[in-house]
């Protein structure tokens, strides 16, 4: 059973539904007890990076996703749910991240060229980089999903394991351990997206 | 690189789709949740729904359907009509839809964008703005395009900008239905005056209509139809093969 991680933050109807598709049950949930009773955990989040960081803590559930993911637990990072696993973030000021994969999110536009619109808003294909990872097992490099973001992560190639090219490379995806991120919205990514749930309910 | 989105808009009336539509195939092609599967499969990268229901019960079975389609299609759905107020970008998110799209709402009650926007996120909140040439100039029009507003058509969607929408559909009422291509010229100056997705609206009757959108303005993001692709006159595959064929990045 996955757990999707609810602190107040952001649309679940779709995440929750993905699974159902994918045949995998899942529950929405803000329950320390069923975080800690569940087979992984999935962190969603839209926003700014603060007021989502404010909520997670307010919800009493920020130590217990970190001690979750140390014990091992698979846990999965969408869009700023993925943000939320660095070090630090510097949207609007800047703000301390669940620390469980090194790296910053910064400003794309620190990045790309200027004239390209921010923020990065629709389907961009996925540069798979030299790192093996499970989460990838039933895709393709160069397969498109969706992306809606301002912020990246960086500094963090070491546990990239796949970017997008907007204009530069993009953290698309990440994985350290038992610790996965998607900077774009698998459960709005059609069949690839789906692909890549059921292979993080494999893991 | 990001690809130039396809989006056909489905017109939803009491639960269903209006415009006939006519594919072999589809067991009931006025289901707005058939149809929708049925884009999605064939590669539609993003699908409107637009309510034209004007009662309460006809609301209410929208966003059933709305819900229903949600549950059944992976990408992302906008929703337009009838949104007014902060409560309504609330019952249609609730039901599935990743943005949400206002037009006369937001001539309305100038509030209503930045108040959505600060509450769900820019991206979240897209001004569909209905514009017509008036003596030369462009201007906004209100009430599915049979209210002249008077406003300058530019600095009003530049103005929906600032305050917090996150994309801008242009719905040209000079092209509208005529299938003559897409209105250029009014499209090249909105693109040049926001700098977020731009999605072209009315007149595409080919699939050389948006080969020509999408090389003349490489700024406009998305082309969205309705009746060409509900008639099968224009087919999502075959667009899209062409597309590419022309150097146009499309997601295949």
């Amino acid at each position: 059973m996955t757990a999707i991680i609810d602190y107040g933050v952001g649309n679940l109807f779709s995440l929750s539904r993905s699974f159902e598709a994918i045949g995998e049950t899942c529950v929405v949930t803000g329950d320390k007890a069923v975080i800690e009773s569940a087979d992984r955990l999935l962190l969603p989040g839209v926003g700014a990076f603060g007021d989502a960081a404010k909520m997670l803590a307010d919800s009493g559930l920020w130590d217990t996703v970190c001690e979750q993911a140390n014990s091992g637990k698979p846990l999965l990072g969408v869009c700023l749910g993925m943000q939320l696993l660095f070090d630090v973030s510097y949207e609007y000021g800047e703000h301390k991240g669940l620390g469980l994969i090194p790296g910053q999110v910064r400003p794309i536009a620190e990045v790309i060229p200027e004239g390209l619109k921010i923020p990065q808003i629709g389907w961009n294909a996925l540069d798979f980089t030299n790192r093996e990872t499970p989460l990838f097992k039933y895709i393709k490099n160069g397969d498109f999903v969706y992306f809606v973001h301002s912020y990246y992560a960086a500094n963090c190639d070491e546990n990239t394991i796949a970017t997008t090219e907007y204009g530069a490379p993009l953290t698309a995806a990440v994985a350290k351990g038992n610790v996965f991120g998607c900077q774009f919205h698998p459960e709005k990514s059609g069949t690839v997206g789906l692909n890549i749930l059921k292979a993080f309910c494999e893991i | 690189m990001i690809t130039k989105r396809i989006i056909p808009c489905l017109d939803v009336k009491d639960g269903r789709v209006v415009k006939g539509v006519n594919f072999a195939g589809l067991s009931d092609v006025s289901s707005p949740i058939e149809l929708a599967k049925y884009y999605s499969d064939c590669g539609a990268d993003e699908l409107v729904f637009y309510d034209i229901t004007a009662s309460a019960e006809g609301r209410a079975l929208f966003t059933d359907i709305l819900k229903k389609t949600a549950e059944t299609v992976f990408i992302p759905l906008t929703v337009g009509g009838g949104i007014n107020t902060v409560e309504d970008f609330d019952r249609v998110l609730k039901c599935g839809a990743d943005k949400v799209s206002v037009n006369s709402g937001a001539i309305r009650d100038p509030s209503l964008i930045p108040a959505a926007a600060k509450k769900y996120g820019d991206q979240c909140v897209v001004i569909s703005a209905d514009v017509k040439r008036v003596d030369g100039r462009f201007r906004v029009f209100a009430k599915g395009g049979r209210e002249d507003t008077g406003m300058e058509a530019i600095s009003w969607i530049k103005r929906c900008v600032d305050s917090g929408a996150g994309e801008v559909v242009l719905n040209s009422i000079d092209t509208d239905g005529v299938r003559g291509g897409f209105d250029l010229e009014m499209l090249e100056a909105v693109s040049n005056a926001v700098s977020v997705p731009v999605i072209a609206s009315g007149g595409a009757g080919s699939v050389q209509d948006f080969i020509t959108l999408f090389n003349t303005l490489p700024r406009v993001d998305a082309g969205l139809a309705a009746s060409i692709f509900h008639f099968g006159q224009v087919a999502i595959p075959d667009l899209k093969a062409e597309l590419k064929k022309n150097g146009i990045n499309v997601r295949i």
